[in-house]
């Protein structure tokens, strides 16, 4: 590139960069304010001040801990963590012995309808959450699994299946299938060519699925809120919301912690799998 | 036992025959992810579908059959109407925020440059970070009083600018410094219409990227051969080629958008005054707040043939366009 290319290049993604990047930059400014720093609006928002609302060159002796302790501390923050990451692996498990076996039948073996059957799996898709949970709930009551993670470990791969199948799909289509015929040429059956050759090779794809798969699990909100109705029972997307805004009661800076804890490993993860998601989204129904 | 194992080992043959078969083992292998599917997502969506034509309330999945009671009042009810209407603005307008500053962004984003890591660090974030946990931080970002956003347009000297331009545009007349971006109806209507832009536009751009990704490197040549440079390189090359996976973007983009119930539900639970109620929103509130299932679900149901008909407009699409 050249010079001016680069800082073309530069004022353009830089000022998005700050954009989309801000909320979270604010958060992490917010969580060690202080109540009174906070409280009053003359302070400037982006620094920690003095109660004068001066800013110091020590201005981390004016910063505070505690509202994350509290949220460590006093409230079920660090079960609703426990209780994510619990749904969200069991779930991860489900989807993969569900959405495994079908996308490599769809993609390799189906022939001309697994296209048809792909899009049949995205209109699954398509149905909004909002109209499956009433009676959905009613069937989480009958099998008495009403406020119970339970209750979300079922529901949940009613989601991740549908996505996860449409990107394992692409992943299996990327993969030659000479590498198949080969082993089948040589006397394999074809599920242990699915086993030795197929799953080695498309290791990198599902890890991509494990990580969307349980992504979408952190990010469901209204079954999470409505079929769970005790604290200790909740995920971090509902228990925030529910528990740390109480009426007009807002714990600002416990709130802004709250959120920026699991979206930074994420963010990561993302970061470190976007090659792969893209390889594996493109790779679905379009090629 | 010999004999036994003798002849049992015909019928094993028969069975690995038969799973080598490609019209046995497929339907074999996608059987369990279509009967799970059936259950927790057909059974469930056939019930819904019953209880729109029902009066059902409460607790009971069953009511009287009303027909199409249910869908007829929905429609003559002024907050449906309004929730369908905000349902389309925030869906269209944030799409098409998200799809131009997708199509810059992922053009200079596939350039090799220093510190790209952190800066697609911050472009991914939006995304990856759980929806109602963002979410609240827009909503201590708009805060009433302590809006940081306020706070510096004010430093900016741009804040009574801003006032004045929602003004003469007619998009919030009589509004106020410091803006009430959550207070005031049709402010709240572009604040939630911007938050989901914001939400939605990493995920387009990584899909363009994808997009870019699967151009040959041929086109790049020829294209380069025959002079094709800047804008006119993006307008007759890159853009007609980037057509299918963009569509696919704002598919997926759509989706998102319209079925959404946390950004809403967060940022306004639909207020004030109804204002800025969704569809997925005001069925909840109709159905579960207000305990009237049948209407509930009459008002989720408007949702589905719409979607269904952008997914087959957009998949028609994609397809023409690739083959072209």
């Amino acid at each position: 590139m050249t010079r001016r290319q680069t800082i073309v290049t530069y004022l353009v993604v830089v000022p998005f960069a700050v954009v989309l990047g801000f909320p979270f930059f604010f958060a992490l400014v917010t969580m060690f304010k202080t109540n009174l720093d906070l409280a009053n609006v003359d302070h400037s928002p982006y620094t920690y001040n003095d109660l004068a609302g001066h800013l110091h060159w020590d201005f981390w002796n004016y910063a505070t801990l505690d509202h994350v302790r509290f949220l460590f501390e006093e409230t079920n923050y660090p079960t609703w963590l426990l209780n994510t990451a619990i749904v969200g692996g069991a779930v991860v498990v489900i989807t993969l012995l569900l959405a495994m076996p079908a996308g490599y039948a769809l993609a390799r073996l189906a022939g001309g309808w697994g296209q048809g059957a792909g899009v049949g799996i995205f209109l699954v898709y398509l149905i909004p959450p909002t109209l499956l949970f009433l009676p959905l709930s009613r069937l989480v009551t009958q099998l008495g699994l009403k406020d119970s993670l339970w209750a979300l470990i079922l529901v949940y791969p009613s989601f991740t299946v549908p996505f996860a199948t449409w990107l394992l799909m692409g992943f299996f289509k990327t993969i030659p299938q000479e590498l198949e015929e080969a082993a089948l040429m040589d006397g394999a059956s074809r599920l242990k060519a699915l086993r030795l050759i197929v799953l080695p090779v498309s290791l990198p794809g599902i890890l991509t699925v494990v990580i969307f798969a349980f992504s979408l699990c952190v990010n469901e909100f209204i079954y999470a809120f409505t079929f769970i109705s005790s604290s200790e029972q909740r995920t971090v997307s509902a228990g925030i919301p529910n528990d740390l805004i109480r009426g007009d009661v807002f714990f600002w800076q416990s709130l802004m912690a709250a959120t920026l804890i699991p979206a930074i490993p994420l963010a990561l993860l993302y970061n470190a799998f976007l090659d792969r998601f893209i390889k594996g989204f493109t790779g679905g129904a379009f090629r | 036992m010999e004999a036994h194992a003798a002849r049992s080992r015909p019928v094993g043959r028969r069975w690995r025959h038969a799973l080598e078969s490609r019209r046995v083992l497929a339907p074999l292998l996608i059987a369990p992810a279509v009967v799970f599917m059936a259950l927790v997502v057909g059974v469930p969506f056939v019930w819904a579908i019953y209880l729109s034509f029902t009066d059902a309330i409460g607790g009971s999945l069953s009511g009287h059959w009303v027909g199409f009671d249910n869908f007829t009042s929905a429609w003559h009810d002024e907050n449906f109407r309004r929730a369908l209407r905000n349902t389309l603005i925030f869906t269209l307008a944030s799409q098409a925020i998200v799809v131009v500053g997708a199509a810059v962004l992922s053009n200079f984003l596939v350039r090799d440059f220093r510190g790209k890591w952190i800066i697609r660090f911050l472009v991914v974030l939006p995304w990856a970070a759980p929806v109602v946990l963002s979410t609240i931080t827009w909503l201590w970002l708009l805060d009433s009083l302590y809006s940081v956003l306020n706070w510096t347009l004010a430093r900016l000297h741009v804040d009574h600018a801003l006032v004045w331009l929602f003004d003469a545009t007619h998009i919030e007349e009589g509004a106020q410094v410091p803006l009430q971006w959550l207070g005031r109806p049709n402010l709240a209507l572009v604040a939630i219409t911007l938050v989901h832009a914001w939400r939605i536009l990493p995920f387009a751009v990584v899909i363009f990227i994808a997009g870019r990704a699967s151009i040959p490197n041929e086109v790049e040549d020829a294209s380069r051969i025959d002079g094709a440079t800047g804008f006119k390189k993006l307008w007759y090359v890159d853009l007609p080629l980037q057509l299918p996976i963009a569509l696919v973007a704002v598919l997926f983009g759509i989706v998102f958008t319209a079925v959404d119930f946390a950004v809403v539900y967060i940022l306004t639970h639909g207020g004030p005054f109804n204002s800025t109620q969704v569809l997925p929103t005001w069925a909840y509130a109709v159905g579960i707040d207000s305990g009237s299932l049948g209407a509930g679900a009459a008002i989720s149901l408007f949702l589905f043939p719409l979607l269904v008909l952008v997914t087959i407009l957009m998949l028609f699409f994609a397809r023409r366009a690739q083959v072209s």
